[in-house]
């Protein structure tokens, strides 16, 4: 962001922070006190010298311009990053206190942005000149080959273990326990195959989760049973649907879509973490176009995946699809431009629409838990101990799932509210609506709710 | 949501419960006519239950809507300014407890929000409604912050609360518990609610009226007067203390003969303060009987005749006749005669004197430390600014500083009494005179943010501090305040503070590092309070 947009406020910067100990120690930095020389440029670098515990202050420096997010440095010997200076010096600069004044960069500061840019501009060439020569096609052809004939001996021995689960009956899963599926779930990650590895592990979980569990397993391993036999006849599906296939038995796949270029309104990010690694989705909808996207990003446990993205701004990029039906998982090339607000909201729908587009979206990946939809003008109402989203003008409603419903950002969407119409994006599926964002009724800004 | 049923077309036509209870007690005990044949029955149900799971999914239909809440009502101040969202956003991501240990030069953000909420209410800003979970949340952990940060929320807050049994304090909290309190012309509901509404509810009608119409309000409690539980009298009758006028000698003087003594030394107590009271005129009477100026010496000197019995009289005027352990109980008579007697007869009883050569005459037989400690508490009581002042006396006396006829406790009641620049100069005297070790409690009743004079001896005496070579812990309660209290514009003339200074022989370890850092903290926090008011601008 340069000097032209807006500063950034103190949610947007504790949002870059990779766990919460570094958020807490970096807000603790979050004022004059050790800092020193503290200033900002107009060509987007915030630097400043933060007393330590040792004698000689530590060199920090944020290039906040770079358009694929900010890139930090420090000379202290955190490995978190950013560490907490960065942070700190970040929400010292977004406080706006005068702390940090416009100026000019100092040598050490200015030597690293040089060396940065001149590094990206090396890094685009080689990119531009020889894309797709990683080693031999040959090679690569035969490795692929043999991952698919391990994710083929391990489809078919889950094949097995779901017939004999039938015979028996399910009854005998809830005594059989946690571990049958563990193992299981181990020999699927021997087949090279976590996507499932993942179905299997959250079988094991689902006889513990209270009334109505045989339905629940019951549908998940006929959805289960239904990507095995995917799998085991890829060749026989449509290009589409195989490569849909083939993303939900977890191999990776490289964007391959030409490049799409758009306005895109970041519409919600947040993480989730399976103690191992950290997983950011970041929802898109581009403003021409009205199509809405997805960005995933992984991250060991402790760092923050890249990128960041501040919820209701807008930036100008190009985007290239993963291949796969239905799959809104799209990879970021590059930005033209830096975030900022706009008066841009995505398009919304009833609540009788939003649970047909999931319908719809079955069609492609009948795999699929839920899909990115914006309710307009919904209340957020009270439905026994539960909530749900009530169409303003009609007398439907989508149930709010009872996990999106114990988090704090429930009642900033009540609160946003008072009762009357607002506009929410977010996941719509069997399991009810998933708020990510909302938006008051006259103008104003998003509200992330995640 | 709710499942589309089954199209009559779709075959085999197995209703999805069939195929649980088939899949739950497994296929090998009972293998239903209806599986396809030409497959393994296990396989053959895992293929149905596939397709129907798909189909029930894909058929998933919105539920009815349940009844949609009555919207807030509207909240008709102007919205925060951006700048301000953003700080209030800062000031709520602290979490109390969360941060452990020392502070170092952070500032306490937690500490900065009472001001902040202060300010926003007096410039008269709604707040963003997103952030109202978060200020209910704040509020609910400290009581202290509740008051300013329920005015500030408003109206939607109070719809929240009644939604979330977590902020439930909320609705205690505001008058009327959250619901509007009939206006002050509507007596029929103003008198359907005394009758009918809770206790809670009783005492926050009784006190909004009394801040509107004090008569009303007493012909209100005077209707049920008769019918209250003990207790509930008290509570009301305490609410008469604000707006306490000379009409509500009557109904006072009535309940001086109440069944509870409880009631009856309130009603006392009231009527103290209202110095034309017949009760005051009594209590005037009894104390002069007791204080007189002994006319045989050459000198003037206060002689102090005690009372010899509680007489009826008395006590039914709310003298209590037992006094605690310990004390004599012609002595605990006298206090509370003088006590409960109009201050502005002594001048005149004791031969035309000001309060100052009052309190400046010798006092015979070592009476003169509980004449003086029952004048404190008339001054307080009547809240006289005179006799206060002239009770605080000089605040360089030497007597000042130590535990003398005033301990701080009384004196920080009659500084309260003092108008604001009165207040702040006394106790910059006494800080100049005698330090900060015994300020606090007086700097705790001084109005923020303090008075320049004020400001710079405290700065002066934390600089005095430092030179004597001691570690800013000691002053930690002081610095604190100073964070909170000391105005803005004071923190260029601490920018030559926040440098380390050459440790000599005298100071201690380490301490002048701390008393930079303990300063840097200072002007840091007082340059976020500069901003905190600048965003919310100019009243």
């Amino acid at each position: 962001m340069t000097q032209q947009g807006v500063r950034w406020t103190a949610d947007q910067v504790l949002a870059l922070a990779p766990d919460a100990a570094s958020r807490e120690a970096g807000s603790e930095l979050g004022a004059a006190g050790p800092w020193s020389q503290a200033g900002s440029s107009d060509e987007g670098t915030v630097w400043g010298l933060c007393k330590g515990s040792g004698s000689t202050p530590y060199r920090t420096v944020v290039d906040i311009a770079e358009a694929n997010g900010p890139a930090y440095s420090c000379s202290c010997p955190s490995r978190k990053s950013p560490c907490k200076h960065a942070l700190g010096l970040l929400l010292l600069w977004a406080g706006g206190d005068g702390t940090v004044s416009r100026g000019q960069a100092p040598d050490w500061a200015e030597r690293w942005i040089e060396g940065r840019r001149q590094h990206a501009q090396i890094k685009g060439t080689a990119a531009g000149h020889g894309g797709g020569t990683t080693g031999d096609p040959e090679a690569a052809r035969r490795r692929a080959e043999r991952r698919a004939e391990r994710i083929t001996a391990g489809a078919e021995e889950l094949e097995q273990r779901l017939a004999d689960l039938l015979r028996g009956g399910l009854a005998s899963a809830e005594q059989a326990g946690y571990g049958l599926w563990e193992e299981t779930a181990a020999r699927m990650v021997d087949a090279q195959a976590p996507g499932l590895a993942a179905r299997v592990r959250e079988l094991g979980s689902l006889p513990a989760s209270g009334a109505g569990w045989p339905a629940r397993l019951l549908e998940e391993c006929a959805l289960l049973h239904l990507l095995d036999r995917g799998w085991l006849r890829r060749e026989r599906l449509p290009a589409g649907l195989a490569a849909t296939v083939r993303s939900r038995v977890g191999l990776p796949g490289s964007p391959e879509g030409p490049p799409v270029r758009d306005t895109w309104l970041v519409l919600a990010q947040y993480d989730t973490s399976d103690g191992r690694l950290t997983t950011r989705r970041i929802w898109l909808y581009g403003s021409e176009t009205g199509r809405t996207v997805l960005l995933l990003s992984f991250a060991a446990a402790g760092r923050a995946p890249e990128p960041s993205l501040p919820v209701g701004l807008s930036f100008e990029a190009e985007v290239s699809r993963y291949p796969g039906d239905g799959q809104p998982r799209v990879a970021l090339g590059e930005r033209f431009t830096p975030p900022e607000p706009v008066a841009v909201r995505p398009a919304g729908l009833t609540t009788v629409r939003a649970a047909a587009r999931y319908g719809e979206a079955l069609r492609a990946d009948p795999w699929l838990e839920s899909f990115p939809v914006t309710l307009n003008r919904v209340i957020p109402t009270p439905a026994g101990d539960a909530w749900q989203l009530a169409d303003a003008d009609g007398g439907t409603a989508l149930p709010i799932t009872p996990s999106s419903a114990a988090r704090p950002g429930l009642w900033r969407l009540v609160a946003l509210s008072g009762g009357g119409p607002v506009t929410v994006f977010g996941e719509c599926g069997h399991l009810g609506f998933t708020p990510l964002t909302a938006w008051p009724e006259t103008a104003g800004e998003a509200v992330p709710l995640c | 949501m709710t499942a589309t049923p089954a199209p009559p077309d779709t075959a085999p036509d197995v209703p999805w419960d069939e195929l649980v209870t088939v899949a739950l007690l497994g296929t090998g005990r009972r293998t239903p006519a209806w599986l396809p044949p030409g497959r393994a029955a296990p396989t053959a149900l895992l293929d149905l239950a596939a397709v129907e799971t798909v189909r029930r999914r894909a058929g998933l239909r919105p539920a009815p809507a349940e009844a949609r809440p009555v919207p807030a009502a509207p909240d008709p101040r102007p919205p925060l300014p951006p700048a301000a969202v953003r700080r209030l956003a800062l000031l709520l991501s602290e979490r109390p407890g969360a941060v452990g240990g020392r502070r170092g030069a952070a500032p306490d953000l937690m500490e900065l929000l009472p001001q902040w909420l202060s300010l926003a209410n007096a410039r008269g800003f709604a707040p963003p409604p997103q952030a109202l979970p978060a200020l209910l949340d704040a509020a609910r952990g400290r009581t202290d912050l509740r008051p300013a940060a329920l005015a500030f929320a408003g109206p939607r807050a109070l719809w929240l609360a009644r939604l979330n049994p977590d902020w439930r304090f909320a609705l205690r909290s505001t008058p009327g518990g959250g619901a509007e309190l009939p206006s002050s012309e509507d007596g029929d509901r103003i008198r359907a609610l005394w009758q009918e509404g809770l206790f809670a509810e009783r005492v926050a009608l009784l006190a909004a009226l009394r801040t509107r119409q004090p008569a009303a309000a007493r012909e209100l409690l005077a209707s049920t007067w008769a019918a209250e539980r003990a207790e509930d009298r008290l509570m009301f009758l305490d609410s008469l203390r604000a707006g306490l006028e000379a009409a509500d000698e009557p109904f006072l003087e009535q309940a001086l003969s109440d069944r509870s003594r409880n009631v009856r030394a309130t009603a006392a107590e009231l009527l103290s303060a209202l110095p034309g009271s017949a009760l005051a005129g009594r209590m005037a009477a009894r104390a002069a009987a007791c204080v007189a100026i002994d006319r045989t010496r050459p000198e003037a000197v206060i002689v102090v005749e005690a009372p010899h019995q509680c007489d009826p009289g008395m006590e039914r005027d709310g003298v209590v006749p037992n006094p605690p352990a310990g004390r004599g109980e012609r002595s605990w008579w006298l206090g509370q005669l003088v006590e409960a007697a109009p201050l502005g007869a002594w001048p005149v009883r004791l031969g035309r004197r000001t309060p100052e050569e009052i309190v400046a005459l010798p006092v015979a037989d070592d009476w003169r430390d509980e004449l003086h400690a029952a004048w404190c508490r008339a001054a307080v009581r009547q809240r006289d600014p005179g006799w206060s002042r002239a009770l605080l006396g000089r605040p360089s006396a030497p007597e000042a500083g130590g535990p003398g006829a005033v301990s701080l406790a009384e004196r920080a009641k009659l500084l309260s009494i003092l108008e604001a620049a009165d207040r702040a100069d006394w106790v910059a005297g006494f800080i100049a005179t005698h330090g900060l070790s015994e300020a606090f409690q007086l700097l705790g009743v001084c109005a923020v943010p303090w008075a320049a004079p004020l400001g710079r001896a405290v700065v002066d005496a934390l600089d005095i501090a430092r030179d004597a070579g001691s570690y800013p812990w000691s002053f930690s309660g002081v610095m604190g305040l100073a964070e909170r209290c000391l105005d803005p514009a004071e923190a260029s003339r601490l920018d030559a503070l926040t440098a380390i200074p050459d440790e000599t022989e005298d100071t201690s370890p380490g301490a002048g590092g701390y008393w930079a850092e303990a300063f840097q903290r200072l002007t840091t926090t007082l340059r976020l309070r500069a901003t905190m008011r600048q965003e919310l601008g100019e009243p």
